[in-house]
């Protein structure tokens, strides 16, 4: 994707895997299962967290990514 | 032996970027590199063809240049086929290694190419090709060719073709049964040795190596951006109309969230097998965020919603699986103007 130019945020719970194959915008997700939620929280909650994360992508694809 | 070969225009001596469209030309006569590689293949080969063509007419019009290398090739008698070598030069490279395949499958003859390791026509066909390491420099023509006419001579007398580095070819990726004296501990003790007194070894499976790609510029306006989701995690359809496999999936999907608000569990299944998918396939939006993007979307948080997330299965696939189903998308999402992309992964 970014060699084509379309900057990416990569959403993961396992961020150790992607700075090794180079993704320059990384979010930490909130587990394998769940990236992008909890099910152990109750849905209001869980879809508070994901829009956190979301908007914690957004704002990484607003702003120059830090060199790895 | 009758050699046919493919050239570029800027190494077919027609001019450079400015004359990237030209239309493929027909010599029946050596030209530019070719004369050189004429000399090097010594006195029992010739060069009897030259097709030379623009990189971006090759680009561009692929097919009906391979029709036309198949046919020339195939009138010109050749015995082997001969493209580049191509040096860092993407355009040439790509097209160089697609008609080496091509001439390969359809002709059946041997076929060799050079380029630079990083040059995108290595990733495409490394696994089917001997490509030469021409390393980056224009340069290094001669030696570089040298390397070329032994291997096409090697591969044209049938003869067994040596280890990469032992023949000067970039890695195909296969693995072959060799007699050796040494058994498994012994050499690991001995490479272990040398990587304590620092000398050189040589590891038997090198590690992949993931090349830096620099982070595009940040989306100067996210409110006007289109944003697009792909995920790893292998979330599809119910029923998985694309057939994605649960690992070493070999092809992606696409799949309509226009107008959704959410993702509804009883509409979609998980097709990846790596991890627990039940709580994704309790709330798909677990893994894509439609709900929240879509929230977003009309807050005017990001411009648009790109009508389709894309989806494939991120388990055991080889890595050059794994770039090909990528430039895939790219390709596609770039088609569709995304602006950004958000990837989840499991």
């Amino acid at each position: 994707m970014e060699k084509a130019g379309i900057p990416v945020c990569h959403v993961t719970s396992v961020v150790p895997v992607a700075k090794m194959v180079g993704s320059n915008r990384i979010v930490q997700g909130q587990g394998i299962v769940h990236v992008m939620g909890d099910a152990d929280l109750p849905a209001e909650e869980e879809k508070e967290l994901r829009r956190k994360t979301v908007l914690q992508a957004i704002e990484a694809l607003k702003n120059e990514a830090a060199t790895p | 032996m009758r050699v046919v070969h493919y050239l570029n225009q800027f190494f077919g001596g027609i001019g450079g970027e400015e004359h990237a469209d030209t239309e493929p030309q027909v010599h029946d006569e050596p030209v530019g590199p070719g004369r050189l590689l004429g000399q090097v293949l010594g006195e029992n080969a010739q060069v009897v063809r030259t097709i030379v063509c623009g990189d971006n007419y090759a680009t561009e019009n692929m097919e009906a240049l391979t029709a036309l290398v198949l046919e020339q090739t195939k009138d010109a008698q050749a015995d082997i086929f001969v493209a580049g070598p191509c040096f860092e030069a993407g355009r040439y490279g790509v097209a160089a290694a697609g008609l080496c395949v091509a001439v390969s499958s359809e002709l059946d003859i041997p076929v060799v190419t050079g380029m630079a390791q990083e040059n995108p026509g290595v990733d495409l066909h490394r696994q089917t090709l001997y490509i030469v390491d021409s390393g980056k420099a224009a340069s290094a023509m001669r030696e570089v060719l040298t390397k070329m006419s032994d291997m096409a001579h090697k591969l044209a007398s049938g003869q067994d073709m040596g280890a990469p580095a032992e023949e000067g070819y970039i890695a195909r990726g296969i693995l072959k049964d060799t007699f050796v004296e040494q058994t498994a501990a012994q050499r690991l003790v001995a490479m272990l040795d040398a990587k304590v007194k620092g000398e050189e070894f040589e590891s038997e499976l090198p590690a992949p190596s993931f090349p830096e790609i620099p982070a595009p510029a940040p989306v100067a306006d996210m409110s006007k951006a289109r944003v697009a989701i792909i995920t790893d995690g292998g979330l599809v359809p119910k029923g998985n109309p694309d057939n994605i496999s649960a690992w070493a999936a070999t092809n992606w999907g696409s799949y309509d969230i226009a107008g959704k608000d959410g993702l509804q569990g009883d509409d979609y299944e998980v097709s990846h097998r790596g991890y627990d998918t039940r709580y994704v396939e309790q709330d798909p939006d677990r893994l894509v965020p439609v709900d929240v993007l879509r929230e977003l979307e009309e807050s005017n948080v990001i411009g648009e919603l790109h009508s389709q997330f894309i989806s494939t299965s991120g388990l055991v696939n080889p890595i050059a699986n794994s770039r090909r189903l990528g430039r895939e998308i790219a390709a596609q999402l770039k088609e569709s103007e995304v602006d950004a992309v958000i990837l989840t992964s499991t």
